[in-house]
């Protein structure tokens, strides 16, 4: 099966061969681009299905010695990998049949869509691959994708300055993570994924906390969390299934999967565990509030991602594996699933803001069922799939002993208020999009506006793991068995998705709590944005993200700049003043010089006479000293 | 005979000879200067064979050598001169200053960077 993995994630690199290198040549771009990826999900689901339970398969092939280490690269198959990798490859094929109408016009749709399967070879490289320098090279490769993609509307000035900024944000984060992958490999004397959770599980590793804290770095970058979760809002610049696919589903869930890959090192690092949890609350909680704000569609997802990731770090802070990945597949279905309804909606109504939406119930019957249950997940509603994975988090840290005593206190907390304020933030775009008037139309049923069918089906597709995804539920231990223990070895935790108990009935308190207030606010003015008559004067310090840019700005940026300047400063007058010195030095020297060439023959002979006497002299001296 | 006495004729006939090449202004005088210096030379050799009792008599010899080359470069320096002076009706030696260097004003900004990156822009 190791094979059948290695096919799966080479398939969507070559269809991104393929794609890129048929130019703007549309005719054969839009099969290239899909059926690999298609091809690949086949290909991933026997995989997942083949591996079952079991545990780590490994197969590697040898490609020399690198210094002390010798370098093997390969595929490693757990219970975990395989799930993502179903999850990764499900979206990615959605996406690109989903893009095939929605963007297959556009000049440059096969760039975009070659950009999409190396994106989705470079995560399966990532989750199957073998060791942390491959993982590495598929997390860079992801990176630059991500940079490329939020700049396809290059045309566009917000787009630009939003690729550079997902980049350099997420670099930010990267470097300590290599750091930390280097420090890991060297400290447990091997890079492979299972020789490094072998040296944690026997204690090898002298600094586990320092490199759990450089490895965090790397997580927080790539899936957005504070401090460095503000690229993630802006990266909507982008088109909307990319926001589906890389900025909602997989790439963003990549740094929650590795935290959950190498989870033994981090257990190592109480503290890091502790920071863990009160970064996963001040985002989750921040984030929700900023996604309640904001009045563009996509940003609301945006923010909604950034606090349900946060969700998955606070679930893994406290010890809940499993429950933390099984949040991380149902997110991946029902985020994907709302960003591809946000897209269709957006491009029949022709604008993002909320404002410019409304009843469109009638006029989009799928888009509105589909996103209804994507919604109905977000929330957390039960019994859809949303809900069991909010539960699950919520009853580990309710139940978390140990050194995940503390952090469960805060996750805890933070999570029932952020449980209720997911509900109304997704209340409020529901009700924002597909209900009350249109405010362009008076007679709302007139006409259907629905999309072609390529982009219905995914539509349809992903939502049946929306709603059903909490059927796992039904197998007990069954979920955490295949996901495999902390090393991946086979059946060593059982731990229950099952709700159930006190943190359970809070949360739906807190749920129908907010949800009641923001119905009862929109009841009052159908037109009304409820964030505006609910939050009041805050909702301009939320609509900018707690001015968390112009933080950056003060904090990072000026000083930046400052030092530049500096720097420019220090290098125009002081090491350049020595270069133009020694050129004008050079030169005013040739001036004096040049006035004794005065052209007169005997001054040059008075010159010349002179001296050799001085010569002579000199020598005359010379000799009888010596 | 003494030899100081041809030795310092010979030196105050170069010390003559040395005035008249560097400060004289008129080109014949400055030839007629140079014969004097090439005397002056031979004066030496004479009187050096002489101190020396050089047997093969090299002093004589170079000394006839001179003598047929300066009346060669004698009557090579008068053509030149003369040339000069169909030219330039002036056989003055200062007012020759052909090969002089210009000379121009260079002022310190002109390597200044930013007018380097002007001219690049340019």
């Amino acid at each position: 099966m190791n094979t059948v993995a290695l096919l799966a994630a080479l398939l969507p690199a070559l269809g991104a061969a393929i794609t890129a290198a048929g130019g703007r040549d549309l005719r054969h771009a839009k099969f290239w681009s899909t059926a690999p990826v298609a091809a690949a999900f086949v290909l991933t689901l026997l995989v997942a299905i083949d591996h079952g339970s079991g545990g780590p398969s490994i197969h590697t092939y040898s490609i020399g010695t690198a210094g002390q280490f010798h370098v093997e690269i390969g595929t490693r198959i757990t219970g975990l990998s395989a799930l993502v990798a179903v999850l990764v490859t499900a979206v990615a094929a959605c996406v690109q049949a989903f893009s095939t109408t929605y963007l297959g016009g556009e000049p440059r749709y096969p760039s975009y869509a070659a950009f999409i399967s190396l994106f989705t070879a470079a995560m399966l490289t990532v989750v199957y691959s073998a060791d942390l320098i491959v993982l590495l090279v598929g997390w860079e490769i992801m990176g630059v994708c991500s940079y490329f993609l939020i700049g396809h509307y290059w045309e566009k000035a917000v787009a630009r300055p939003a690729s550079i900024k997902a980049f350099l944000m997420t670099k930010a984060g990267d470097v300590p993570f290599l750091f930390g992958i280097i420090a890991l490999g060297v400290q447990a004397h091997s890079f492979q994924i299972n020789a490094v959770l072998a040296a944690a599980g026997s204690d090898a590793l002298s600094h586990p906390a320092w490199i759990a804290a450089l490895l965090l770095c790397g997580v927080l970058g790539k899936s957005a969390q504070f401090p460095l979760h503000s690229w993630l809002p802006d990266a909507m610049a982008g088109p909307t299934p990319i926001s589906a696919l890389i900025h909602a589903a997989t790439m963003v869930a990549a740094g929650i999967y590795l935290v959950a890959l190498l989870y033994p090192v981090f257990v190592l690092a109480p503290a890091v565990l502790i920071a863990m949890a009160v970064i996963a609350a001040i985002t989750m909680c921040g984030a929700a509030l900023c996604a309640f704000a904001q009045t563009d569609v996509k940003k609301i997802l945006a923010y909604s991602t950034v606090s349900q990731l946060a969700y998955m770090l606070g679930g893994l802070a406290v010890g809940g594996r499993s429950q933390a990945i099984y949040l991380l597949l149902a997110h991946g279905a029902f985020k994907a699933l709302l960003f591809l309804a946000a897209g269709v909606v957006i491009h029949r109504v022709g604008s993002n803001d909320l404002s410019a939406m409304g009843g469109l119930r009638f006029r989009m019957p799928i888009a509105y069922g589909t996103m209804t249950v994507g919604l109905l997940a977000l929330a957390g509603i039960p019994p859809f799939s949303g809900f069991f994975g909010k539960e699950a988090v919520l009853g580990a840290a309710y139940d978390a002993t140990g050194e995940f005593a503390a952090p469960g206190k805060i996750v805890l907390i933070f999570g029932l208020i952020t449980a209720g304020l997911t509900a109304a933030y997704s209340l409020r775009l529901w009700l924002g999009v597909f209900h009350g008037p249109f405010p362009d139309a008076p007679h709302e049923r007139e006409a259907k506006v629905e999309a072609p069918q390529a982009e219905l089906i995914p539509l349809v597709l992903l939502a049946i793991p929306a709603a059903a995804l909490g059927l796992v539920v039904l197998f007990g231990t069954g979920f955490s068995k295949v996901i495999g223990g902390w090393y991946g070895e086979q059946g060593a935790v059982s731990s229950d998705l099952w709700p159930g108990g006190l943190t359970t009935l809070l949360s739906l308190l807190f749920v129908l709590g907010f949800s009641a207030l923001v119905y009862l606010a929109w009841r009052r003015d159908e037109q009304a944005d409820p964030a505006e008559t609910m939050l009041g004067p805050a909702r301009d310090v939320l609509l900018n993200g707690f001015s968390f840019d112009r933080l950056i700005d003060v904090a990072l940026v000026r000083p930046t700049r400052a030092a530049a300047r500096l720097v420019d400063f220090f290098d125009t007058n002081v090491i350049d003043a020595y270069v133009r010195g020694s050129g004008s030095g050079a030169r005013g020297l040739g001036t004096v010089l040049r006035r004794v060439q005065n052209g007169s023959i005997q001054f040059y002979l008075t010159c010349l006479f002179l001296g050799v006497v001085i010569m002579a002299a000199v020598y005359a001296y010379v000799g009888t000293v010596s | 005979m003494h030899a100081v006495y041809p030795l310092g004729l010979g030196a105050l006939l170069f010390a003559i000879g040395l005035y008249g090449v560097l400060a004289r202004r008129n080109a014949i005088a400055v030839l007629m200067a140079i014969e004097l210096l090439l005397n002056a030379v031979t004066l030496n050799l004479v009187s050096f064979n002489a101190i020396l009792r050089d047997q093969y008599g090299m002093g004589q010899i170079f000394t006839l050598f001179i003598i047929t080359i300066a009346a060669a470069e004698t009557g090579l320096g008068l053509a030149i001169v003369l040339l000069l002076y169909r030219q330039r009706a002036t056989a003055d030696l200062s007012e020759q200053r052909e090969l002089a260097e210009p000379v121009e004003k260079v002022d310190t900004d002109e390597l200044e960077a930013r007018e380097v990156e002007a001219e690049v822009a340019s």
